[in-house]
């Protein structure tokens, strides 16, 4: 890769591969992956339709009209509609906004704050490390979701509530990766070479360290997001994230549940939606991983 | 080996005590006051003053902790605010149904997902290589409880086969376990995969198929053995996903386990049996990591002399 003496804005003049390279060569390496630019594309669109959806909505999501209820997909509602009357296609444009909000704020905020503890572990090294890194072992110890119910237990539920819980849960899977990466570039000669012009830590963590680890950290927020908006719909069809008559995903398959055997499409749609959005999140996610891995790309 | 063994139980005991303290501090987070909580919305002021003396609220929380893990070692985890009985006795009733759906599901995993792993490997890009991916990948993305809603329509509602609810006999058991059991057998299925892949390449491989032994025997006995330690990593791993599964499988199909206790509490706010549920889980989670700790022992010695 020719990245090592490219100049970027997140890199530096002093020879450190930038993270402008790195995405011109995930452009390029998922341009060949057409499984990955198949995730990318539904991806983009459900994100779409999850800022626009509420805009091209037929329905009001939370309007019932029993008279409608449990009627099938026909012209008047595509995917037919539930127990209240309500059209599950508009519930479903609303509820994207919601299970994907809360799966990305999630993610965004166990990332952020995860690499954050990560690479400072990593770059100071010694107690710090020891210290935050036995934390970080002791809350991977605790099963993702046993971590969010003892979190949503003591909060109590609602949409603020889920974000944090998922969040607290993935915080130490990215501080372990960052730490890891941020081990491995902390004695870099051009490290070396920004602390030698008198850069401080936190300019060196910021602009050298992090845009040189930052491709196992794309992957992995990929997935994390993937992981996130399955975490964010168990919780909601458990009935302990987002409250009826809000639509979500997974609270909209908790209502179903009543009713599936007399109208199988209640239950099938929202499923769909999860299925199909995770589904491109993680084939993304592989062609990702496919192309920023140099053992993969080699084997290839 | 008893010496890793004796090492590897040892180290249980701080892990055990950081879960307890984790658990114990989240849910002293709780907003206001939690004497309100504990006695209700119609409570006294001296019904409140008991229970604050009772539960030692007013200690600071250092010796609450104290107090919460001697008394837990004795096996005491408190009484439940909802049915007034012992935390230990509630979590105790529904351990074995948890334990139950969890090593069927376990088994499950790894039986379909091992050999779906190792025959994808033998037939790298054959059709079956192909369609077993593809249906690996369908496994891993697909919600779990809606996995079950589907399972319940298909074989409960539609052919009558199986009982959509509840525990009993071993037909109960069939289309909870297993749809805890794909789930992850789908993650075992690609790591398996991928390790025989790299070890079919192998010089080894290659000599034990020029001796003229059978293809069984040489994928058996020579490659999946090899394969074996990180589809063992997987399957440790797969230990915290089947935990998260069977709390959200047995609320789909009403199984009378742990999960399901534990999510009833949440919804009544009974933090008894909510924290003693989540540590009796979190025990389970470490004692699986250790059997698998020991098991890389017994595959690789190198881990066990080093």
């Amino acid at each position: 890769m020719a990245t090592s003496t490219r100049v970027s804005g997140w890199g530096s003049s002093l020879g450190a591969p930038g993270v402008f390279p790195v995405a011109t060569g995930i452009g390029r390496a998922l341009a060949r992956r057409q499984v990955a630019l198949l995730g990318a594309a539904i991806v983009g669109t459900i994100g779409v339709l999850a800022i626009v959806g509420p805009l091209m909505a037929p329905y009001d999501p939370i309007s019932q009209r029993l008279l409608d209820r449990l009627e099938p997909p026909s012209p008047a509602h595509w995917m037919g509609t539930d127990n209240l009357g309500r059209d599950i296609f508009s519930r479903l444009l609303f509820g994207a906004r919601i299970t994907l909000g809360v799966g990305f704020a999630a993610a965004a905020a166990a990332a952020v704050l995860g690499v954050a503890v990560g690479t400072a572990a990593g770059y100071y090294g010694g107690r710090l490390d020891n210290v935050l890194m036995r934390l970080v072992d002791l809350l991977l110890a605790l099963p993702s979701v046993l971590f969010a119910l003892t979190i949503i237990a003591a909060l109590g539920n609602s949409v603020p509530n889920l974000i944090v819980a998922i969040a607290c849960a993935a915080i130490p899977t990215f501080a372990r990766l960052s730490r890891g990466s941020a081990l491995g570039v902390r004695t870099a000669d051009y490290i070396e070479a920004a602390r030698s012009v008198g850069a401080g830590d936190s300019r060196i963590m910021a602009r050298h360290v992090l845009p040189n680890i930052s491709a196992p950290l794309i992957v992995q927020f990929t997935l994390q997001f993937s992981s996130a908006v399955l975490a964010a719909s168990a919780l909601s069809f458990l009935g302990l994230g987002v409250q009826p008559p809000t639509p979500e995903w997974g609270a909209m398959l908790s209502d179903a549940r009543t009713v599936m055997q007399m109208a199988p499409h209640v239950a099938i749609f929202p499923g769909c939606a999860i299925l199909l959005f995770v589904l491109a999140l993680n084939l993304l996610g592989d062609g990702l991983r496919d192309a920023l891995d140099p053992h993969l790309r080699s084997r290839r | 080996m008893a010496r890793f063994i004796s090492q590897r139980l040892l180290s249980l005991v701080p892990t055990m005590l950081g879960l307890s303290l984790i658990v114990f501090l989240i849910l002293k987070l709780t907003p206001g006051d939690p004497a309100f909580v504990l006695a209700g919305a119609n409570a006294t002021e001296e019904q409140i003053r008991n229970i604050r003396i009772a539960y030692h609220l007013d200690d600071p929380l250092p010796v609450q902790y104290g107090q919460y893990i001697v008394q837990a070692i004795r096996g005491d985890l408190g009484q439940s605010l909802r049915t007034r009985r012992p935390v230990i006795s509630e979590l105790l009733e529904r351990l074995p149904a948890s334990l139950e759906l969890g090593a069927t599901a376990f088994a499950i995993s790894l039986l379909v997902g091992v050999s779906a792993g190792v025959l994808s490997a033998e037939r790298q890009y054959s059709l079956w290589d192909n369609l077993g991916m593809v249906l690996a990948l369908v496994g891993i993305s697909v919600p779990i409880f809606w996995l079950g809603i589907l399972l319940i329509l298909l074989f409960g509602v539609q052919l009558g086969w199986l009982p959509t609810s509840g525990a009993g006999d071993w037909k109960h058991l069939i289309l909870p376990a297993g749809t805890l059991g794909l789930s992850s057998a789908a993650i075992v299925a690609r790591q398996t995969r991928s390790a025989m892949l790299e070890v079919l390449k192998q010089d080894y491989v290659r000599v034990a198929r020029a001796k003229g032994l059978a293809e069984h025997v040489v994928l058996v006995r020579h490659a999946l053995r090899n394969a074996a330690i990180p589809t063992v990593t997987v399957l440790g791993l797969q230990f915290g996903n089947l935990i998260g599964g069977v709390v959200v499988t047995e609320t789909v199909f009403a199984w009378p386990g742990l999960g399901r206790l534990i999510v009833e509490s949440i919804s009544f706010r009974d933090f008894p049996v909510v924290e003693g549920g989540v540590l009796l889980m979190a025990g389970v989670f470490v004692l699986a990591n250790l059997c698998i700790d020991l098991l890389y022992g017994y595959l690789n010695p190198r881990i066990r002399l080093g």
